[in-house]
């Protein structure tokens, strides 16, 4: 216990300052509440789904998780089922295979909800394109919010568009 | 034919790596096969080839079958790599899977994507296949349009059943409860005790070896480095040795090595962020935001000396895209030496914490004698006493040059996975030192030409995960025919099954985590 203690003292604090949402990251007018937007702000409740990625974005939404972008010190965390989401934060092209699956994920999501697509997967189906296997982008699949670009986008990026689906529009 | 002749017999092939290629009958494969299985040599990967729309004159007899079974054998002199002509009018291959069983996902994959089954014996059901595209449409025949989209049937699947008094179901995924890939768990439990678990994948199929073909050699590149994202440098350096491979070219020396400090430094990544889970799979949370803060210290550095986090796109055909200088020799020093320290600390820390002891230990465990059995491969195998790593066994430049130690263990358990973990970190860092210190002046990417053979190219890399195989047979036009992407999970995941057999399911997330198998690499 004592060397836990010794190396997190050692350690001190490493969380940096969040940034500031982006409108440019914004794909569809929202329609939520405004009031419920500045509660869910401050207590958000995130599913991640991942459709069909290679991994990479995952890679970056748990570095969320680490000292640095400390997104729980935010009211921000990720739960385990689509039922006690706000927002569902879904990566890759979203595969054929997939399709199903992640409408029932978003059907069993309860509203008012969110969906941030992350990655150029995400955005368009990026690299994988759309095929016999791929349906391309999640709007093709679900409503979207926001999108967040990137190969894969960086953890901060992703942030700001987390924070810019939950922010007012002005 | 006798094993003992093929470097006599095959031609080998352009490259560092000591790879041999040759055509046999069904009856020689088989032969081969017993012969490497008995001298404890091991499959790597099992893929196949419409070669109908390729003039038979262009690559000799194989072609004129029109369908081509391609075996990659591991043995005492290098990879072997075999060529099996398939008849059209009769697209069946003898069944490898009661010599490997790791075959019999690769040979379900084959029917599912190619239409090729095994003659007799094997698994019959899909595995690739969901219900986008119907049971007698092969997306890698070359009539199969990428672009086509089919009506979708219902997506029957037949689990094996586990029958017996108190025992029930737990149906988990394909969307899991972390953040994760995709993928069904299929558990019959009596109690809290797992008595089978069932793997269900291909929820991730993207179409990534049929987007491959008719692709121009520099532009595969960018798409092999996102077959999957965690391993995105031993998958760009596979494809660059293997296009190097058939276009006879070398990259230079200075390129070899830079590539090398880019495998560990993934390795390094991937360990930091495995470690950190283990410890929070464990309820130590503590571990997590330790690990995690030494991940994103090296993902920072390498942002800001080679430009992106993950290091994609940094090894390209012919080389590596972005150079170092001198003073970048001290940033990667400082951050290593940061890593090194507290990496030694963490360890002592975990080592003597009671309770996540309790949890590793005798957990998930593997047995050499199973191990060797199923084909266990790369880190996980090498916890179970199967000592393989090609930077060791086949060291290429600069491995010939820096005598990796091979970390080795043989309890199998989720200890002995945290421990291979933890000496692979040490081992990985001096390797980046050494390699600093000895890098070689000159070039750092070459140019490369026109296609020069008529044989496969290979690109084999001990990636962090275990060996990754690049198979890329080329047209007559100097494009992409057939690429294969070989991940190590094929080999990792059926044994995944067995390790939990016994173990209690709240343990399967920790053993599951001890091994961080690909979705992506294996669904493709």
């Amino acid at each position: 216990m004592y060397q836990i203690i010794k190396q997190i003292l050692h350690t001190g604090i490493k969380s940096e300052k969040p940034p500031q949402p982006d409108d440019a990251l914004r794909s569809q007018v929202q329609e939520i509440n405004a009031q419920i937007l500045k509660y869910v702000g401050r207590a958000l409740a995130i599913r991640h789904v991942d459709a069909g990625s290679c991994n990479g974005c995952e890679l970056e939404i748990h570095c969320l998780n680490n000292p640095y972008y400390n997104i729980e010190g935010m009211g921000i965390h990720f739960v385990a089922s689509p039922r006690h989401a706000d927002m569902l934060l879904v990566t890759g092209p979203v595969s054929r295979h997939m399709e199903v699956a992640l409408k029932r994920t978003f059907d069993a999501t309860p509203d008012p909800k969110l969906v941030v697509a992350v990655g150029d997967c995400g955005r368009d189906g990026g690299i994988f394109g759309t095929s016999y296997a791929s349906c391309g982008g999640v709007t093709s699949v679900i409503p979207v919010d926001a999108v967040v670009p990137g190969c894969p986008p960086t953890p901060v990026a992703i942030l700001q568009g987390i924070l810019t689906a939950v922010s007012r529009r002005v | 034919m006798r094993l003992d002749d093929f470097p006599k017999l095959f031609t080998k092939l352009h490259g560092a790596m000591p790879v041999w290629h040759g055509s046999v009958d069904a009856k020689d494969l088989r032969a081969l096969c017993e012969q490497v299985l008995h001298g404890g040599g091991k499959l790597l990967a099992l893929w196949g080839e419409d070669c109908s729309d390729i003039s038979p004159d262009v690559q000799g007899t194989t072609r004129e079958a029109g369908y081509a079974l391609h075996v990659a054998l591991v043995t005492a002199p290098g990879l072997l790599v075999l060529t099996l002509p398939v008849d059209q009018n009769k697209p069946a291959f003898p069944d490898l899977s009661d010599l490997f069983p790791a075959a019999d996902r690769m040979q379900r994959n084959i029917a599912d994507m190619l239409g090729l089954h095994p003659a007799e014996g094997g698994d019959h059901r899909k595995w690739t296949r969901h219900a986008s595209w119907p049971g007698n449409a092969h997306p890698l025949r070359k009539s199969f349009d990428i672009n086509a989209t089919h009506a979708t049937e219902m997506d029957a699947y037949q689990f094996v059943p586990v029958t017996g008094n108190g025992v029930h179901e737990i149906a988990v995924g394909p969307v899991h409860a972390g953040i994760i890939e995709v993928g069904h768990f299929h558990f019959s439990v009596i109690g809290e005790k797992v008595l089978r678990l069932e793997e269900r994948f291909g929820y991730k199929h993207k179409g990534i070896e049929k987007r491959f073909e008719g692709m121009s050699l520099e532009q595969g590149a960018k798409l092999a480095g996102r077959i999957s994202g965690d391993t995105t440098v031993a998958y760009a350096w596979a494809y660059a040795l293997a296009v190097e491979s058939v276009t006879h070219t070398t990259a230079p020396l200075r390129a070899q090595w830079l590539r090398a400090m880019f495998l560990e430094l993934e390795r390094l990544l991937n360990h930091l962020g495995d470690l950190g889970y283990l410890g929070n799979d464990a309820a130590l949370g503590f571990g997590f935001a330790q690990f995690w803060i030494l991940k994103e210290d090296l993902l920072r550095m390498n942002s800001e000396l080679f430009g992106h986090r993950y290091l994609m796109d940094r090894i390209v055909p012919g080389g590596v895209s972005v150079d170092i200088d001198s003073a970048t020799h001290t940033r990667i020093f400082e951050t290593l030496q940061h890593i090194a320290s507290t990496v030694s600390t963490l360890k002592n820390i975990y080592d003597e914490h009671a309770g996540v002891q309790d949890r590793f230990i005798t957990t998930g465990r593997v047995t050499p004698d199973l191990a060797a059995q199923l084909g266990l491969t790369g880190l996980a195998g090498r916890a179970s006493g199967q000592a393989w790593d090609l930077r060791a066994q086949f060291p290429c430049a600069p491995y010939d040059q820096l005598e990796v130690l091979m970390a080795t263990h043989r309890n199998g358990d989720v200890a002995a996975r945290v421990t291979v973990r933890f000496e692979e970190i040490t081992e990985s860092i001096r390797l980046i030192r050494a390699i600093l210190e000895k890098l070689p002046q000159g070039e750092s990417r070459c140019a490369i030409g026109e296609v020069q053979s008529v044989h496969p190219g290979i690109g084999w890399v001990e990636g962090w995960r275990g060996e990754v195989l690049i198979a890329l047979h080329t047209g007559s036009d100097n494009l992409i025919h057939r690429l294969h992407a070989h991940d190590p999970s094929w080999q990792n995941w059926p044994v995944l099954e067995h390790a939990v057999i016994g173990n209690i399911v709240p343990d399967f997330p920790l053993i599951n985590k001890s091994f961080n198998l690909s979705y992506s690499g294996v669904d493709l």
